[in-house]
């Protein structure tokens, strides 16, 4: 029943033969005077060039973390980077000098972030925060980077560009301020964009235009996108594959599909049983029991089993591994196998 | 807890109702002299039933006035003008004892877990409070024991009643919230975004705990939340506000399955849906830019600007929310029908 290979999906080739981005066995903790945090506890992921990977999580998952480990921007101290590898195409950005890696981020993997108001800045008009990237990194003329600055404005769609371009942060809609942070990520044309819980301040039908374009743009610009966010409903509509981070793991690791059919990890199964659903009527919510744990003192053996419906005396002494099913996928539960055929049912 | 309805009290009678409410902010020039120059129409004549032991939920985008009309309700804002009566005193009018009797029989819980407790408060403090208010809710002996009863009613250890809001989890400090709203045995709870700021697999605890207090206790919310599938779980009518009016209300099963507003089809279309086999089956309707400012609403329908069926009458005529012939409940369009696939 089980496969040799790790990873759920056949890897689209990068120049190099590997994947686009690899995070490796990634293990990050939070040094305070209260104590360690073990924020990541062994994270591993790819990307290839042109897929969508969503990173499943809620507060305190370790998702954000482990993309800022990614883009080098994690605040150290406090964070350690204990051990782990971040390969882009094929090299570790963890080893490299921080002038190598200045080189990759924002050229090669750019991030927008989830609230445009507090991240430009609010004393400068966003066609020079635009293209200030321009003027910096690519050597442009102030003239240059303005005009560019009007095309990547127009590139994501927001109407009469040129005139906006002396207007402040504030000026603009919450929407409208995501889109000029997704124009600056785009400013110099990277492989790999990390969207970091992109649309949970704005309203329903502003999210759905602000999907909309970040679907457009992967696809018309070739990039590969990890989408972070906590909304299975947003998931849903855009990801190939998807990873479920719970206490700093991955505890389930899919083809989107497959995973929303018939989830293999208790705790993506109760995620799925607990949101209530627009489509269904008098629906019964069930819940998670509990808490998520406290990262200074996370539970023996699997992390979830003080919550686990499945639980048994091995949860609570033996860590699990990846377990890989049939199917490609993988999930970190000693009970997998039952815990998707419970959920086919 | 003893059960607060006496048998008088009928399931289904109207318990509070709200006519042409109107809340607008004045926009000043001038730091010595001020002068109005404008004004924010935040509540723009707003009018509902709500009935006993019903949820009624009220969804809209930001700005559309939702928790304006909420802080209206608990008095926490003067109306700039309309009426609300609550079991048929009138609550804009009442003062003094009576304003007092009134606030003790609706109580709010707000959205924000953190910064809606006081950090300095020990949690049998803070749900003990309103006691310190309404002191004739629980003699003073025994209010200790009251608030112990209070914080097991929401599931929480009433060994913990000496601990700070600091020491809980977001969802525990929601109910520590809830507890605090239960206090004086109210009959109306006003629920502002009660969920919005918790995990997904803590929302669900949540939700159900409202739901299981209403089947004990009778109570009636108001259930103001963005989230339509949360409103569609708990609600037994909702009302879609847009721009400071209410554009459309009916039973939940009208709103969702049978709307007639262009803005409540477009609203619900653009609700991911948690299926991806859905994916392409899902037809959403796109909304062309942002809601206007309500300091400078549109004329006649609030709505026009971004409608596709807009038409001259729209930006003449202020269409009320009234039946319709597509539907029998209340929708504010000149032109209200079903959305061709649901018809």
């Amino acid at each position: 029943m089980t496969q040799s290979a790790v990873h759920p999906t056949p890897a689209s080739p990068t120049p190099e033969g590997g994947h686009l981005l690899e995070v490796r066995d990634l293990h990050v903790e939070f040094r305070t005077t209260e104590g360690v945090a073990k924020v990541i506890n062994g994270v591993s992921y790819h990307l290839d060039a042109g897929e969508t990977l969503a990173v499943l999580g809620e507060s305190g998952s370790g998702k954000s973390v482990t993309a800022q480990a990614i883009m080098g921007i994690l605040d150290t101290p406090p964070a350690v980077i204990r051990s782990g590898q971040i390969l882009y195409r094929g090299r570790d950005l963890l080893t490299q000098p921080e002038e190598q890696r200045r080189q990759v981020r924002g050229k090669e993997i750019a991030m927008i972030f989830q609230d445009a108001l507090s991240a430009l800045n609010p004393t400068f008009p966003v066609g020079w925060q635009i293209g200030e990237t321009l003027r910096q990194r690519a050597g442009m003329s102030r003239g240059d980077a303005r005009r560019r600055a009007v095309e990547l404005m127009d590139l994501v769609k927001i109407p009469a560009a040129a005139t906006r371009l002396g207007d402040y942060p504030h000026q603009f809609s919450g929407g409208m301020r995501q889109r000029v942070m997704i124009a600056m990520a785009l400013a110099m044309n990277p492989k790999v964009l990390i969207a970091d819980e992109p649309t949970t301040a704005l309203d329903v039908t502003v999210q759905a235009q602000i999907m909309d374009l970040l679907a457009d743009l992967r696809r018309d610009l070739d990039m590969a996108m990890i989408l972070i966010t906590h909304d299975l409903g947003v998931v849903a509509g855009v990801a190939d594959r998807i990873a479920v981070m719970y206490a700093g793991r991955i505890v389930e690791h899919a083809d989107v599909r497959s995973l929303y059919k018939a989830p293999a990890h208790p705790y993506t199964k109760g995620l799925l049983e607990s949101i209530p659903r627009m489509d269904v009527r008098g629906q019964q919510l069930s819940t998670i029991r509990g808490l998520p744990p406290n990262l200074m003192r996370i539970p023996s053996g699997c992390p979830f089993h003080p919550r686990c419906p499945y639980v048994q005396q091995v949860c609570v002494d033996v860590v699990p591994h990846d377990l890989v099913l049939g199917d490609g996928r993988t999930s970190a539960c000693h009970f997998a196998q039952e815990v998707r055929d419970d959920s086919a049912r | 807890m003893t059960a607060p309805a006496s048998p008088t009290k009928v399931r289904g009678e109207t318990i509070l109702a709200v006519e042409n409410l109107v809340k607008h902010f004045p926009i000043t020039r001038g730091v010595v002299f001020q002068k109005q120059i404008g004004a924010v129409k935040a509540v723009d004549g707003v009018s509902f039933e709500l009935r006993r032991g019903e949820t009624l939920g009220i969804v809209g985008e930001s700005g559309c006035g939702k928790s304006t009309l909420a802080r209206l309700l608990m008095r926490l804002e003067k109306p700039t003008s309309g009426k609300a009566t609550l079991e048929g005193r009138d609550l804009f009018k009442a003062s003094g004892a009576e304003l007092r009797r009134l606030r003790r029989n609706m109580q709010m819980v707000l959205q924000d877990p953190y910064t809606s407790l006081n950090p300095r408060m020990t949690v049998g403090d803070i749900i003990g409070e309103p006691f310190e208010i309404h002191p004739e809710a629980a003699p003073k002996g025994s209010r200790q024991r009251r608030v112990q009863e209070l914080l097991d009613v929401v599931g929480l250890n009433p060994e913990h009643i000496n601990r700070y809001p600091h020491q809980f989890s977001g969802g525990q400090r929601q109910r520590i919230g809830i507890a605090r709203a239960l206090a004086l045995r109210p009959e109306v709870i006003v629920c502002d975004e009660p969920v919005s700021a918790l995990d997904v697999s803590i929302q669900a605890q949540v939700i159900n705990l409202l739901e299981q207090l209403q089947d004990e206790l009778g109570l009636s919310y108001i259930f103001i939340a963005h989230d339509l599938s949360v409103v569609r779980h708990i609600s037994d009518r909702v009302a879609v506000m847009y721009l400071g009016r209410i554009v459309e209300i009916g039973t939940e099963d009208e709103i969702y399955e049978r709307a007639t507003h262009p803005y409540t089809q477009a609203l619900l279309s653009a609700v991911p849906v948690p299926d991806p086999e859905l994916r392409d089956s899902q037809k959403m309707i796109r909304l062309v830019g942002d809601v206007p400012s309500p300091a400078n609403p549109p004329s006649g329908c609030h709505f026009r600007t971004r409608c596709w069926k807009a038409q001259e009458v729209c930006a003449v005529e202020d269409p009320a929310t009234v039946p319709r012939a597509a539907d029998p409940h209340p929708s504010a369009c000149h032109f209200a029908e079903l959305r061709p696939a649901a018809a």
